[in-house]
């Protein structure tokens, strides 16, 4: 009789491009429906959210500084390292509860969005900007600019291209972000995160956390060195929460719905554009 | 107001409204340009060596004491003596109060004391204890004086002060050569370390040098090259050869190699000698003596079979 | 101004060893065929020619020379691969195809850009450190266009065209075959595409990276051969669109032969561009810009900045400057990693420049050549300075193509925007002041359509690059770029 006994993953917090537990310590328990093994997943905290914060912040100059055409490269690769990994993904997915197709038509279009998002890299600022005649003697133009450090609330229900979604607009125009990951299908998440990881992406470009809504939504709408805050779902109470706290600092809030995101219009420039700002400069011109 | 040094010196204000605009991304794609240069075999070695022969090995360190520079001044004249024929370093930088200590020790050497003075590093005290610091260290005997410039006045735009002190330690030095630290870290631009350079070099510098190593950035390649082609531009208008000295922030003998070339291409031979050129650097010997030994025999090396002094 | 004893000595004891780039790990074949269909064929009446490396006149490969019936051959496949395969592949799927293609250039890059300093040439460096990575980055760029074509043109759909025929030159082999295949795919059309005679290899090598893409057969076509197939190329009926970059004469020739086709075209040609240094410019910086602006690629580009203009007030200080520069480029062996200006292209082009360099010695103008010692075998050409020349001389007037800089002095921002316009050419111009809106002013005023202010020789895919006047029309790089390769419905 030999069974071989399997080593277990724990699933952990991605913060700062390292895998800690939540500083609470505090977990939760999900099983997938089928064969019932349970999973220990990370209830994280304020702090953790704080923590995550810091590093995106830290993170946000340099990641904003590279060229358009290195983000678009470390989409790409991203988009290489979920390729490489889609068994993986697959099994997570069916594990959460997906039929197989369903599953399959899910990681083929995760890894296309992000193609798609690679794709805008350089491009996206020569749509959105522009050269303005104005009626003086000056050189007039207006550029796109990232907006900071964005707090995302991920889809629900759709776990990994909910996630894509959410995040390669938002990193492929030069943030960086935090992001609270579905509740009740956790485990893509914190495997994304390894994705992300190999993928050349700088530590703290993007950070994520699992832990519930109820807990930690007001942390990510009020903080006030977060400078956007993309939220997807349907929830009146928790829109309200969302953009009531958001007005604490001005934030830029964008309320998404979490249906449909297969469909193209799911994607596209404008998403970018949401955690874009734009800056006008006036220059003379004369001898 | 001028100081009748030398015929041909400008007023603080000609050489102000002459002042030259740096532009930083061409000179940070001059510099991306020179070091792809490759130099390989016998050009290497050759480089290696020029580079230690051009080091000013030094200690500025407030735990320093006559036992640790005596150890360094050995180190100074004896590099490596199992690989015979290396040449010995330029000179040994150290603060005031070692001056008569490594002097006593570098006695019969050929490697020069050159001592940092004038409130060095921060230079925040009066002209008075300076030009005093200054006397004395040339009194104990030291070769060399290395400067700093007071960046605040620099900063503020007040030039004619820095532009006399650096006069005044000039004349307080004697015999003595005067390194100007621009301490090139504070100034930021580099239009502004060419002012500095300028400034220096009319106010009577035997060397110009870019920092006191005690903060960063210290010696960056732009910085360099932009006070190479001041002291270019100078030598043109006055037939002074000045020296060049990049300190600090070099600790590799690629950098040491690179900034050679650097220093080739810009002020060609004439400017390939210790007369001319210093590396202020401490770690860089070793490492410069590990390339030496992997060109000779093709092996990569170890620190442990380096003397640490 | 100055002692004229001084005087910096750049021969110095300490010189740079050789540094050559290790190339036992190139794989060329004999003998190439003709990519069509997606494969390797002889031509159709066998004949071949030789490709030479120009700085040691040694054969490298021999090369299929594409009749007519090749020419034919290779545009009703690009026919067929359009109609039935390439327009009925999804835009999204589209655009992978073509990012296989920019990593497969990235992985091979090494092996890219010592074939084209073989084949052409140019300097390692550069094909390593500017053709190759920009090569790979067109196709990038524009592979991410390729299923976002409903946002490039506000208001329109687009179609494309269908067959492209592409003629491109010796200067800048692979990366002028990317300028002109990623936006043609990417766009939905296919490719027939002919390199130069001099230049054929990197092209070759990127059919072969084709293959390795499984890009279907038949959306990219690539037939070597000169003139003749090129001609061929032009004329044959299913071409729906001619894209040719090469001199202005021959462009001149292209368009004739297009009139009352309808077809589609667009023409980068040839250019005599101004490089204006006002006496507020960062005088070192600009030396270092007019340097790379003529002596970069041996001075064997379009936008090449060839005629200097100088603000007379330091006109001195910067022709000694210039001549220091000059004084450290090292003229030599192109696989030498150290060499600066590598071979001329051909024994046909070194002529032409030697040509010049007579007309304007009769013509009165002062040569300037620094020392140095040229190797015995291959073409080459020691960088060049003319100046006591003016806008009347043939030298400044006439597009020369090698590594000959003509220089004139000016007085006023006027004379300068005056002097730079007035030419039949319009591609491109540099300017040099620190001061604002001088530049803004200045820039605005001239007509080439690229403008490089306060540097020289700058490309990106984003960016559009193209001509005024007998330069050209049309844009390659940009969304610009693309608007070459759809119909906007």
């Amino acid at each position: 009789m030999s069974n071989r006994l399997d080593v277990r993953k724990t699933y952990k917090l991605y913060i700062d491009g390292k895998f800690p537990r939540t500083e609470s310590g505090r977990y939760y328990k999900w099983s997938g429906d089928k064969d019932g093994e349970v999973v220990n997943i990370c209830l994280g905290s304020r702090k953790d959210f704080r923590d995550a914060v810091v590093a995106a912040r830290k993170a946000f100059d340099p990641w904003q500084n590279r060229t358009a055409y290195n983000r678009g490269q470390i989409l790409y690769r991203i988009g290489e390292m979920l390729e490489g990994r889609r068994d993986q993904f697959l099994a997570e997915l069916t594990l959460q509860g997906a039929a197989k197709r369903e599953a399959t038509r899910e990681v083929n279009g995760a890894i296309d969005r992000l193609i798609y998002y690679a794709g805008w890299a350089d491009k996206y600022q020569q749509l959105f900007s522009s050269v303005n005649p104005v009626a003086q003697p000056y050189f007039n133009y207006s550029i796109t600019e990232a907006t900071g450090v964005v707090s995302i609330v991920a889809p629900e229900e759709s776990s990994l291209l909910g996630l894509v979604t959410a995040i390669a607009p938002v990193i492929i125009g030069g943030n960086s972000c935090v992001v609270l990951a579905s509740h009740s299908k956790p485990l893509c998440s914190i495997s994304f995160a390894e994705v992300l990881q190999t993928s050349d992406v700088p530590s703290g470009v993007v950070n994520i956390l699992t832990g519930q809504r109820a807990e930690l939504l007001e942390q990510f709408a009020s903080h006030m060195d977060v400078n956007a805050i993309s939220y997807f779902g349907d929830d009146a109470g928790e829109i309200k929460i969302v953009e009531e706290n958001a007005s604490l600092n001005v934030k830029r809030a964008s309320i998404l719905p979490e249906k449909d995101l297969q469909k193209n219009g799911a994607q596209g420039p404008y998403h970018i554009l949401k955690t874009q700002e734009i800056k006008t400069t006036w220059h003379p011109m004369g001898i | 107001m001028t100081v009748a040094l030398k015929s041909g010196i400008r007023t603080v204000a000609s050489i102000l409204d002459s002042a030259r605009s740096v532009d930083q991304v061409g000179a940070e794609e001059r510099v991306s340009r020179l070091f792809k240069r490759s130099v390989k075999k016998e050009s290497k070695l050759t480089a290696l060596k020029m580079a230690l022969s051009m080091i000013d090995l030094t200690t500025l360190e407030g735990k320093d004491s006559p036992g640790k520079v005596k150890q360094l001044c050995y180190k100074a004249a004896h590099l490596h003596d199992q690989f015979p024929g290396l040449p010995a370093v330029a000179a040994i930088c150290v603060y005031p109060t070692m001056v008569a200590v490594a002097k006593n020790e570098l006695e019969g050497t050929g490697i020069k004391t050159a001592a940092v003075a004038t409130g060095f590093p921060s230079g925040m005290t009066s002209q008075d204890v300076k030009l005093d610091e200054v006397r004395k260290v040339v009194n104990d005997g030291a070769d060399e004086v290395d400067m700093v410039i007071s960046r605040g006045h620099f900063l503020k735009g007040d030039y004619q002060y820095v532009y006399d002190e650096i006069a005044a330690v000039k004349e307080a030095c004697g015999n003595a050569e005067l390194k100007v630290i621009l301490e090139t870290g504070e100034l930021q631009t580099l239009d502004k370390v060419r002012r500095a350079s300028d400034l220096a070099m009319e106010a009577g510098a035997d060397f110009i040098k870019t920092s006191t190593g005690k903060v960063k950035p210290a010696a960056t390649p732009p910085v360099v090259l932009v006070m190479l082609e001041a002291i270019r531009d100078f030598y043109y208008r006055t037939g002074r050869r000045v020296g060049m000295k990049p300190a600090g922030g070099i600790g590799t003998a690629k950098q040491a190699i690179q900034y050679l070339v650097m220093l080739r291409e810009t002020l060609g031979q004439d400017w390939l000698t210790p007369d001319l050129y210093r590396i202020g650097a401490s770690s860089l010997a070793n490492d410069i003596l590990m390339q030496i030994m992997k060109q000779t025999t093709g092996v990569y090396q170890s620190i442990n079979y380096f003397s640490i002094d | 101004m100055g002692n004229t004893e001084t005087k910096i000595e750049f021969d110095s004891d300490w010189t740079y060893d050789p540094a050559p780039q290790a190339t036992d790990f190139i794989k060329l074949q004999e003998r190439y065929g003709l990519y069509i269909n997606g494969k390797f064929k002889p031509s159709d009446n066998g004949r071949c020619f030789d490709t030479i490396n120009p700085a040691t006149e040694e054969k490298l490969a021999e090369v299929s020379e594409a009749s007519e019936k090749d020419v034919d051959r290779a545009v009703r496949a690009a026919k067929e691969a359009y109609e039935n395969v390439w327009s009925k592949v999804s835009p999204k799927e589209r655009g992978k195809y073509v990012y296989r293609i920019a990593r497969l250039i990235q992985e091979c890059a090494r092996e890219f850009a010592v074939i084209e300093t073989m084949d052409g040439g140019k300097p390692i460096r550069e094909s390593r450190d500017i053709d190759i990575p920009l090569a790979a980055a067109h196709f990038f760029y524009y592979a991410g266009w390729a299923d976002k074509l409903d946002y490039a043109f506000p208001g329109r759909k687009t179609k494309p065209l269908g067959v492209a025929g592409q003629i491109i030159p010796w200067n800048f082999p692979l990366l002028m075959a990317a300028w002109k295949i990623a936006p043609a795919i990417a766009a939905g059309n296919t490719v027939v595409l002919k390199p130069a005679e001099t230049t054929p290899l990197t092209a070759l090598k990127l059919a072969e990276v084709i293959q390795e893409a499984d890009l279907p057969p038949g959306v990219v076509n690539i037939i070597t051969g000169a003139g003749e197939t090129g001609a061929h190329l032009v004329n044959h009926p299913e071409v729906n669109k001619i894209a040719f970059t090469g001199s202005t004469e021959v462009g001149k020739i292209i368009q004739k032969s297009l009139a009352g086709t309808g077809k589609n075209y667009t023409l980068e040609l040839g250019g005599k561009a101004a490089n204006i240094i006002f006496e507020d410019a960062a005088i070192d910086q600009a030396v270092e810009g007019i340097i790379n602006g003529i002596f970069f690629n041996q001075g064997h580009v379009c936008c090449a900045g060839s005629r200097l203009f100088v603000q007379e007030s330091i006109a001195d200080e910067l022709l000694r400057k210039l001549q220091d520069r000059m004084a450290t480029l090292i003229v030599g062996d192109p696989l030498d990693k150290n060499s600066d200006i590598g071979a001329i292209n051909s024994k046909a082009q070194l002529e032409k420049i030697k040509h010049y360099e007579k007309i304007g010695v009769k013509e009165g103008g002062s040569i300037y050549q620094p020392e140095c010692t040229l190797p015995e075998k291959g073409f080459w050409y020691p960088p060049t300075l003319f100046t006591d020349v003016s806008q009347s001389h043939r030298v400044v007037q006439e597009e020369i193509f090698g590594p000959v800089l003509a220089i004139q002095t000016f007085r006023t921002v006027d004379e300068a925007i005056q002097k730079a316009n007035n030419t039949p050419y319009g591609l491109s111009g540099g300017v040099w002041t620190e001061k604002g809106s001088k530049f803004f002013k200045v820039t605005k005023a001239i007509r080439a359509g690229v403008i490089w202010a306060n540097t020289f020789n700058k490309f990106d895919p984003t960016s559009p690059f193209g001509g005024y006047k007998e330069s050209g029309m049309g844009r390659e790089g940009g969304i610009s770029g693309l608007s070459a390769y759809v119909e906007l419905v």
